[in-house]
């Protein structure tokens, strides 16, 4: 029988998980919306690669996102990478020959430059959320359509309405002032992707030498709105990998097989961990004025981790 | 009078022992905490850069523990530093604190100040006694960078990381504890021999990155979020442009004509940037030329929020990453900064430089 490899991706709006096989392709996957309470989602997807699945043929684990530690402490993870490099090595693997990658989520966007297989220079976004996909799903809301059709109604417009897309809050008032105008719906649809791609490119992708072949992905890459305008904007074409949605968890579960190669064994501590408790505790240590916010997970009665403070007289 | 003065990385720990020789009581300001932080950003125009923030923070902290008299240097260099002086001296006084301020302005901006500033310093200690202590200072600064290099040193290598930290924030707590210079020597020797105690793993090859940038931001670990303690548990040495060490070579010890060290980067700097365009901007670029030249992996440029010399340096750093294909990463730091994202961008970085690193071997080899 196929040894599995489990990658996770802990998002601030979803969390991914996949499976993949020696030949690093996708057995599985899953898209879940973290809520904000990520250890109940990693539970609910776990218990349900364990129904799936029956028995645990999984062999090697490795977590990404912002949640990659608190996920590497409940699962047992191999490998904890960082956002980039997990997309670039799902992308290689994909297209070996790929030269840039823009990958948009819910709260964050990169751009992601390669030259020979090797990531040479990348970027994130800082603080402004403006251009992400809780901007986008926001929108939706407000335009009364379904964030699965937006993509759909930017292509039918053949007439722009120029939105300003420096930042979130005035793209919204720009925005209503246009609807107030009489506009219609899906020309300010195209202008607001517009409006997010400009925004893209002098923001996150400023000074960044982008060139084909390019690669979409995140999240955001399921709208056809955006991947039209990136196309406009660049004259290139735009790459849409199959699992766009999932490939931060790809290439965790790729890096995370590695890795268990390597060092003969793997951390994974089952798929029972779907059956046991989990608790949170946080409290402030008092120690000194930084008034660490400590966190403190507990499997059972056993104490998993601490972590938090600066000084390292809680974390183990 | 009670001496007190900002934060500006491990100054203070000589700082302290040079006004105490003095025969000065000196308050040295609490470490930089959260609470440090948010008085300042309190009391601070918003937009202002951050060190201006923190230090208005250690003001208020130190007139809490007593202090009465601030001492700070001043700069007509044109970055906003050299409004530090004033701008502070006003807010501290509108807040209701009636404190002294000593501004150290080069004597340039005037003899007669520069003379009666140093003479409240100097107090009732001999020129003698005075000089000597100046000396002494300059060995005590050099002691504390060369046990911060070593710490980073060590820690590039240790097994167990942590260590190196406890030993470090052992020392900086009992730093403040000291009086004068020889407990002060005596506890950066006795901390010297434990961390080169600590044990290591001779086989780690560690990458080799330079701290760039902004000179406060390099040097005071609570405002570039520890980068050095993080990078060096990422098996990184890390080694930092500016230290207070070298900016005293360059501007007191070697002056008019500037340190060799510093006259090497501007030259480096020379094809980017002829002039100087204000704070440290073309020793930045400079820098990151040196850290290319002597083989370091690659160089993160560090700066506050909006500030405008660095700004000019990271922009003509693109072009010098380009031209010598050398990775370079620029990190704003402001009090809105997320650790998270911080920590990710520290390790994506270290990740591309060691894949590029083993991706140049194999065309190579």
């Amino acid at each position: 029988m196929d040894n599995f490899y489990l990658g996770i991706d802990v998002g601030s709006v979803s969390t991914n998980i996949v499976l993949i096989d020696e030949k690093n392709e996708l057995i599985y996957k899953k898209y879940l919306r973290t809520q904000g309470k990520p250890i109940d989602i990693i539970k609910v997807g776990i218990e349900e690669v364990a129904n799936k699945f029956g028995e645990n043929r999984i062999q090697g684990v490795g977590t990404t996102g912002s949640g990659r530690h608190l996920a590497s402490i409940i699962l047992g993870a191999d490998e904890v990478k960082n956002e980039i490099t997990s997309h670039a090595v799902a992308s290689l693997n994909v297209r070996p020959d790929v030269k840039t990658i823009i990958e948009i989520g819910g709260q964050d966007s990169k751009i992601i430059i390669i030259r020979d297989g090797i990531v040479v220079d990348f970027a994130m976004n800082t603080v402004c959320a403006a251009g992400t996909g809780s901007f986008l799903d926001r929108q939706a809301l407000r335009l009364g359509v379904d964030i699965s059709e937006f993509g759909d109604l930017a292509l039918m417009s053949d007439n722009t309405v120029r939105i300003a897309g420096r930042c979130a809050v005035f793209a919204e008032s720009d925005m209503i002032h246009k609807q107030q105008l009489g506009h219609n719906q899906k020309d300010i649809i195209k202008g607001l992707c517009q409006a997010l791609v400009r925004n893209y490119l002098s923001n996150v992708g400023k000074g960044k030498d982008i060139k084909p072949p390019i690669m979409f992905q995140g999240g955001v890459a399921a709208n056809k709105g955006i991947r039209k305008a990136f196309e406009n904007e660049l004259g290139e074409e735009i790459i849409v990998p199959e699992n766009f949605d999932v490939m931060g968890a790809i290439g965790a579960a790729i890096l995370g097989k590695e890795k268990s190669k390597s060092q003969g064994y793997t951390n994974f501590k089952g798929l029972d961990i779907y059956k046991k408790d989990y608790n949170v505790k946080g409290f402030e240590c008092e120690g000194c004025s930084n008034l660490c916010e400590v966190l403190e997970i507990k499997e059972n009665e056993n104490t998993l981790a601490r972590y938090g403070d600066k000084c390292g007289k809680w974390s183990f | 009078m009670k001496i007190t003065f900002p934060h500006l990385g491990n100054v203070y720990i000589a700082g302290k022992a040079f006004l105490e020789e003095l025969g000065h009581e000196v308050v040295p300001p609490p470490t930089c905490s959260r609470r440090t932080l948010e008085i300042g950003i309190k009391n601070s125009p918003e937009m202002m850069c951050l060190p201006f923030k923190v230090f208005i923070g250690n003001y208020i902290e130190s007139i809490e523990k007593g202090a009465d008299t601030i001492l700070i240097t001043g700069s007509c260099g044109p970055c906003r530093f050299g409004l530090y002086s004033l701008m502070q001296r006003d807010i501290i006084r509108n807040m209701g604190y009636d404190v002294n301020f000593i501004v150290l302005d080069s004597f340039k901006e005037g003899f007669k100040d520069f003379k009666d500033n140093i003479a409240k310093i100097i107090g009732s200690a001999s020129l003698v006694k005075f000089t000597k202590s100046v000396k002494l200072a300059m060995k005590l600064i050099k002691m504390t960078d060369d046990l911060t290099q070593l710490s980073n040193e060590v820690r590039a290598y240790a097994i167990n990381k942590k260590e190196v930290n406890m030993i470090m924030d052992k020392f900086y707590e009992k730093a403040v504890l000291t009086y004068g210079a020889k407990e002060l020597i005596d506890l950066i020797k006795s901390i010297e021999e434990e961390l080169r105690n600590v044990k290591i793993d001779k086989y780690i090859k560690p990458l080799k990155i330079g701290i760039i940038g902004e000179i406060y931001t390099i040097i005071e670990p609570f405002v570039n979020q520890e980068v050095e303690r993080k990078l060096g548990e990422l098996n990184v040495l890390v080694d930092k442009s500016l230290t207070p060490t070298k900016w005293f070579d360059h501007h007191v010890l070697s002056y008019p004509f500037g340190s060799k060290y510093e006259n090497t980067k501007f030259k480096l700097a020379k094809p980017y940037i002829e002039d100087m365009v204000g704070g440290h901007g073309r020793e930045t670029v400079g820098s990151a030329i040196y850290y290319k030249n002597i083989g370091y992996d690659g160089v993160i440029q560090i700066l506050p929020l909006n500030c405008m010399p660095e700004i000019v340096a990271k922009s003509v750093l693109k072009s010098v990453a380009r031209d010598l294909n050398f990775p370079i990463m620029t990190l704003v730091v402001d009090e809105m900064t997320g650790e998270a994202g911080f920590n990710t961008r520290l390790e994506a970085f270290t990740d591309l430089i060691s894949k590029r690193k083993e991706g140049s071997r194999i065309k190579i080899g």
